[in-house]
């Protein structure tokens, strides 16, 4: 599977929204994470490894435990709408780039 | 994550500027949105019409995931060629009324261009609404939720 950084990709998935809704409301242990959920262990840790990677969540030893909360920082960036709609122009004008710069002029129309 | 698209919507106005800087020449930034074939591409909409000329009118329609059909439309104020056009935007029947587009495109280097967008919508509620539904569907549910979790922070 691809690495996704890209944070909008990470909150699409459910599984994903759900974590960041737990972690919320308290830094939490990765066992703690996954007794909410029937999916595996391992599929938990997959979730919580790729919101690690685009930074919304932060981990913190605590002891012997390891804890996860949320990145207060990261999350204003995304709660601010202006964030999507900039990325969906983005994503828009990628492609407009990309299309034109393979454009060969057939014949002119005009 | 690095976008190279800038968005300039300062609070409580009605008016909105994207810009954007391409790796393309300034002809070929302009074609892509006078070619209906290259529009409908980038755009993901079908081109109905698009008449490129001065009082002409332009028509496109979606279709969402769930088959059901979008129209958008609007009328060109001003058109000329590898510069500017200005026109009106509006989703049909959804309330939202009428926006006003103004496009600026310019040559930076032979091979690099920029385009200006400033966008004027009839109040500034109109433009926050219309800036929420630009989000990807499924985006905006989670999008609420983070925004309560968010206010914890502030």
């Amino acid at each position: 599977m691809e690495l996704r950084r890209d944070v909008f990709q990470a909150i699409a998935d459910p599984t994903r929204r759900a974590i960041i809704t737990l972690v919320a409301l308290q830094a939490m242990t990765p066992s703690a994470i996954a007794e909410n959920f029937d999916s595996s262990r391992q599929t938990i840790s997959k979730h919580i490894q790729i919101l690690r990677e685009c930074e919304l969540l932060e981990q913190e030893q605590n002891g012997r435990e390891i804890y996860y909360q949320l990145n207060p920082h990261k999350m204003k960036e995304i709660a601010d709408f202006i964030e999507p709609f900039r990325k969906l122009w983005d994503d828009r004008f990628n492609k407009l780039e990309a299309i034109m710069k393979n454009y060969q002029p057939g014949t002119p129309k005009d | 994550m690095q976008l190279k698209t800038k968005i300039d919507a300062e609070d409580g106005r009605q008016e909105l500027r994207i810009s954007r800087k391409f790796e393309l020449p300034l002809e070929l930034l302009f074609k892509a949105y006078t070619e209906p074939e290259i529009l409908e591409q980038w755009m993901g909409t079908k081109v109905l019409k698009l008449e490129n000329e001065k009082y002409g009118s332009w028509q496109f329609e979606t279709t969402d995931p769930r088959g059901n059909k979008h129209r958008f439309s609007g009328v060109i104020h001003e058109f000329v060629p590898d510069r500017q056009i200005i026109r009106t935007f509006e989703m049909v029947g959804t309330g939202f009324g009428v926006q006003l587009e103004f496009l600026e495109f310019e040559s930076i280097t032979e091979e690099t261009s920029r385009l200006d967008m400033h966008i004027v919508y009839r109040s500034a509620e109109l433009r926050d609404q219309y800036l929420k539904i630009g989000m990807p569907r499924g985006l905006s549910m989670a999008h609420d939720r983070l925004q309560e979790a968010a206010e914890k922070y502030k």
